[in-house]
Parts: C-alpha cells; structure tokens; sequence
C-alpha cells in the first residue's frame, strides 16, 4: 500500500518482480511446510499487504518463487474470500451478515453503510477510502451486529455509530 | 505484540460471563484459568495454574496408548459440532512402524453461523490449546502442528504466535519436550475466507495451499491427510479438554456432567440474537437450554421465542417445548436436529421465518465451493425460491421444491457436510412453519419461469 507506482495500470504479468523483501519473506514461509505450494495463500497475502490487492504480474511471479504453475496460484487468489484481485480502497470494511447479526440489526446496519458510503457490496468509494464486503459470521455474536474494518473488530454497531467509526479510517 | 493497542469504544472483546469466583478447576477445565478483566493468560500464570502440569504427566508415564485410552473412556466428543469421539478418532490414526509421522492440525476456522467460543479459549487462554495439541501429537505420534486458524481472527492470531514462542522458549515445543525425548511443535496458519474450509478434508487442500474443496472419505484423514500423511483435525474445544482429562483423568471427566447427560465433560454454551445478554458460560453437558436461555436474561424488549438453533446455522430448528431438553448429542439428535456447536441463536416471534431462513440460505449458497452439483446449482435455487416467498410472488409448488431440494441436499447425496448442513434449518423451518411459507404464494402458477435460474448471483 506504501508504493507508489499505480498497481493497476500493471498487465504485463511476466516482467514483474516482486519486492525483495515480500520475496524474502515468502521463502521464509516455506520453512513451514512439507511443499513449498503450502505457502501459497501466505505469499498473496504478503503482495496484497504491500499493493492492497493482488495485481496481475504477482501471480506467474509467486509461481516462480513457489515452483509451481501460475494455474495453481490464481486458483487460490480468486477462491479465497479475503484475497482481492482487483484493487480495493484503503480500508476495507467486512460487515457479519450471518444468522445472530441478520436477528439484531444486520439490515439497518448495512442500509445505513450503504447510503453513508454510497456504495454496496463489492464496491468501492469514488476517493478509494472504503470498499465494502460482506463476511461470514465473525465470531463475535455476543455484540451483534458485528462489523471488521481492516484489522479491528467492532459490535455491537449502531447505525448512528458509524460517523465516529469511520472517522478512525482517513 | 504486547502493548496494548488503542481501542474504539466499540472494539469487540471476547468475554465469558461467569466472574472468576464461580469457575473453580475441578469443575470449569476449559475457563477456570481465565481472567475477569479479559486479559490473556500468558506463560508464567498458566504455569501458576496448573499449566503443562498434564503434559508432564502424559509424557514420564511413557504410553501415547494410556492417553488414547483415556480419552476413549472419557468420551471426549467433538465440540466442532460433529460430536465424535476425539479418543476414538485418535486410535484410528496410522501410526507406528512402517507409517510417517503425520500432523495435528486444530480446526480454528470458527465461521459457524452464531458460534463464538473458539476465539475466547485462543485470545484468552492460548497456552491450553498448546498444551492439548502437545497431547494430541504424543497420542498420535505427530510430527508437526497446525493451527488453521481463520483469517480475521487477527487477535487469535498474535495471542497464539506470541504464546507458541513462550512455549518454545521454554521447552514445551521442541526436540526434546521436558526431557522426554518426544519432539514437536506447531504453526499458526492462517487462513482466507470461505466458510468451508472448516470442513476437515477442504481444511487439508487448504492448508497445502490449494482451493478448499473437500475430498473423498474414505482415505480418512487420519489414514491419509495432509500430504498424505497421518493427519488428525480436532475443533480448538476439543482440544482444550484433554489437558484436564489426562490430569484428573476419564471418571472425573464423565462426572462432570452428573447425570444430566450420557456425554461427559463440560460445555462452553453460549447465547446470541436478541436476548438480554448474550455470552458465553460453561456449563456441564446436558445443561437445558432454559437454563441458558436464563442465564442470557431471556429475549429482550418484550419479544416472545418463536424458535431456536441449538447449535450454529446449520443445526435444524427447536421450538420453545424443547427448551427442557438437555443440550447432549444424542438427546438433540433424537429430535431431528443436531447439537452443533452448542450455541443457541434466538429467534423472537416477529422474525418471519422466510426471511431467516433466505438469510441462511443466501450464507450457504454463497459459501458453497461449488464442488457437487446439489450444493452448487440447489442452493441458488433454493435461496431463488425463498426469495419469493418472501416477496409474496411464490408460486403453488414451490414449498414442495424447496422439500425436495432440501431431500436433494441431504447426507451422503453431496460431497461433504456442507449442504446437508443447508437442508437441515430449511426442512425444520418447513415442517414447523409451514404457515408462513404458504402465505408467500401470491402467484398462480406459471407456465415457464422468464429467468433462468441463477447459478452464482444470489
């Protein structure tokens, strides 16, 4: 997220490099595992820390690095609900749309995102602040409706919480 | 990893409801060790209490064999849901010459609709976890652990990296465990999303870094799992109630429960919708749901109970009648439904349940990993169906399409767990609230649908 090149201008995929220190960093996973293919899911991980999203070169280039087939490794990018393959705004929101949430508030939660945000699901703001997506249960039923932005998880959430909430995310 | 950080107001915190003084250790082993202001439990007090203690135990008596055993007498059920005998499972495992030594690998995807246990016992309490899966690869001559932890349990996530160091750090992971010449230790990995990498066999394709779609049984797991390899997946409670049963051993743990229940043990019971105070309480196996009903205050706002899921959303539907029934597996099997994960989710008499169960569904046919067709193409249609009904634009025929997708669905019709999971709410909701999917036909019937069904967009 720290660089500056615009990420998803890149489509030429067989001239990316990766980051040394995001290649050093996947090699360091591989110490975990039987197969180094294991280490797949932690290697887009650590190019979407850096880009915020997964662009199209990082794909044949963690192949390379994994020795295994690109095949293999946008399989993985594009199955997985928290890998992104398009670009994402700085904070992504994750909002619980399971059972106990959907029973205490979940709908006027989400409305009040919604309109506040201009956006709905799988989408992102016009200034690339917030994108939007919906998540299974979070785990945090005793304060539903529950919510993640980033790495930090809320509940339970009202809508006339999100002003102060969202401030947190510039 | 230590500081703690700045918190929102509205940061949620993992928290059991039962103070300090009321979990005592020979009748709370999963909670006794927790704190009353909620922070972790690190090394140096766990050790204080009581910590590594059966480690110690299991590993100078010398026979992985009596710790199989006393698992199997303790009757030590998977509190995943499933509710198999962990000792049972544990004997199953290939192990001795002329078989690799595999992995343990702990089930923390906790992403069952209304669950939240999981990630108390690994924010709070890491060490005890650590210290079940130590003695888990003791029984099964594992060679390495996995925490599959999910991917947005990020506070899971640093307590249990932080704890594993301490752990290493001290000798408790490492090749030489306490002097015993037994070697081990354990990752955290962390996982992506999608719900069904909590089943066991999509978990394994996981965790080698592939799509998480199930895979065939039998070979089971722990005939060939992780790499073809002995492997043996066990839900993170499971695992947090073998430090004590090893310590106090399989009678005391059967005593637990009293004669509340033929499953012994203590359960972390919880309680979420719109109730009073929902949380989470350990309680002896075959606690009733009133009893835990009551203790979450009782419905809020004046609303009235209309229905429960014992244990998740993939658990079938209870009525109010069967809140006297203790909460063991057998006895919640009895009724058509299951135990799950022992979580109720409360459902107040103004939820229509058309609009619950197109919630549900919408849950389920999202996170189908569109392996198997039933799962697949079944449950957009079904989520389709109910949609209607819910719009009142449903058509005469179509309950009874919903009752034969939800048949269609069914155990050993489909690859995995995953849609009879789906089936199960859906054909209980039918059955008790037939009414009110009725008053969703509005429409005659048609001659021919002018969509076609939808096979992803729901």
């Amino acid at each position: 997220m720290t660089d500056s090149i615009d990420t998803t201008r890149i489509i030429s995929s067989d001239r990316f490099e990766l980051h040394p220190a995001d290649e050093t960093a996947i090699v360091r996973e591989l110490d975990h595992y039987e197969q180094p293919q294991a280490a797949t899911i932690e290697a887009l991980k650590i190019v979407q820390r850096r880009y915020g999203w997964i662009p199209d070169g990082t794909i044949p280039a963690i192949a390379r690095v994994l020795g295994i087939g690109p095949a293999a490794v946008e399989g993985v990018a594009t199955f997985y609900s928290l890998l992104f393959r398009q670009p994402v705004g700085r904070h992504v929101i994750l909002i619980c749309d399971s059972s106990s949430c959907f029973l205490t508030g979940f709908d006027e939660l989400k409305a009040a995102l919604v309109q506040q945000l201009g956006i709905d699901y799988g989408e992102t703001t016009q200034d690339r602040r917030f994108t939007l997506l919906p998540v299974c249960c979070l785990g945090a039923c005793d304060g539903a409706p529950a919510m993640m932005i980033d790495d930090d998880t809320y509940g339970p959430v009202r809508p006339e919480d999100l002003d102060t909430l969202l401030e947190g995310y510039p | 990893m230590s500081q703690s950080r700045q918190r929102q107001p509205l940061t949620y915190r993992s928290r059991i409801l039962q103070p300090e003084s009321e979990r005592a250790a020979d009748t709370h082993p999963l909670t006794w060790r927790l704190r009353d202001d909620g922070e972790t439990v690190w090394l140096d007090e766990y050790l204080r209490k009581d910590g590594y203690q059966a480690v110690r135990k299991a590993l100078s008596e010398g026979d992985p064999q009596t710790v199989i055993a006393t698992m199997k007498k303790a009757n030590v059920r998977g509190r995943g849901g499933a509710g198999f005998s962990a000792g049972v499972k544990w004997s199953l495992t290939l192990k001795g010459s002329g078989h690799p030594r595999g992995y343990i690998v702990c089930n923390a995807d906790e992403m069952e609709p209304g669950t939240f246990k999981d990630r108390l016992l690994m924010e709070q309490q890491p060490h005890l976890l650590i210290e079940g899966m130590i003695l888990a690869a003791w029984a099964n001559n594992s060679r390495y652990g996995y925490v599959f932890l999910r991917g947005e349990y990020v506070e899971a996530a640093r307590s249990l990296n932080r704890a594993i160091e301490e752990a290493r750090q001290a000798g408790w992971l490492s090749p030489d465990i306490n002097g015993s010449g037994f070697d081990f230790d354990l990752a955290v990995h962390t996982g992506a999303g999608r719900y069904i990498c909590g089943e066991e066999t999509a978990l394994i394709n996981s965790l080698e870094g592939k799509r998480a779609n199930p895979r065939a049984k039998p070979p089971f797991p722990g005939q060939s799992g992780a790499w073809g390899k002995p492997t043996v997946v066990n839900n993170v409670e499971t695992l947090c109630n073998v430090p004590a049963v090893i310590l106090h051993g399989a009678d005391w743990y059967q005593g637990l429960s009293g004669d509340r229940s033929e499953d012994g043990g203590s359960k972390l019971y919880g309680c979420s919708g719109p109730v009073a105070n929902p949380g989470l309480w350990e309680l002896p196996m075959g606690t009733t749901g009133t009893e835990i009903l009551d203790r979450a205050g009782g419905l809020r706002d004046g609303l009235r109970l209309k229905a429960w899921l014992p244990g998740g959303a993939s658990t079938g539907f209870l009525l109010p009648e069967h809140l006297e029934l203790p909460l063991d597996f057998d006895t919640i099997g009895k009724t058509g439904s299951r135990l799950g994960t022992g979580l109720l989710t409360v459902v107040p008499e103004t939820t229509s349940m058309v609009s619950l169960m197109r919630n549900l569904e919408q849950f389920f046919a999202r996170e189908s990993c569109g392996w198997c067709t039933p799962c697949r193409d079944g449950l957009p249609w079904v989520v389709k169906l109910l949609q209607s009904l819910e719009n009142g634009q449903g058509e005469p025929g179509d309950i009874e399409m919903l009752e034969k997708l939800a048949a269609d669905c069914g155990p050993g019709l489909t690859f995995c767990a995953h849609a009879p999971g789906a089936a199960m709410p859906l054909a209980s909701a039918i059955r008790y609230f037939r009414h009110e999917f009725e008053q969703g036909i509005g429409k005659p019937r048609a001659q021919a649908h002018q969509d076609p069904i939808p096979a992803g967009q729901v």
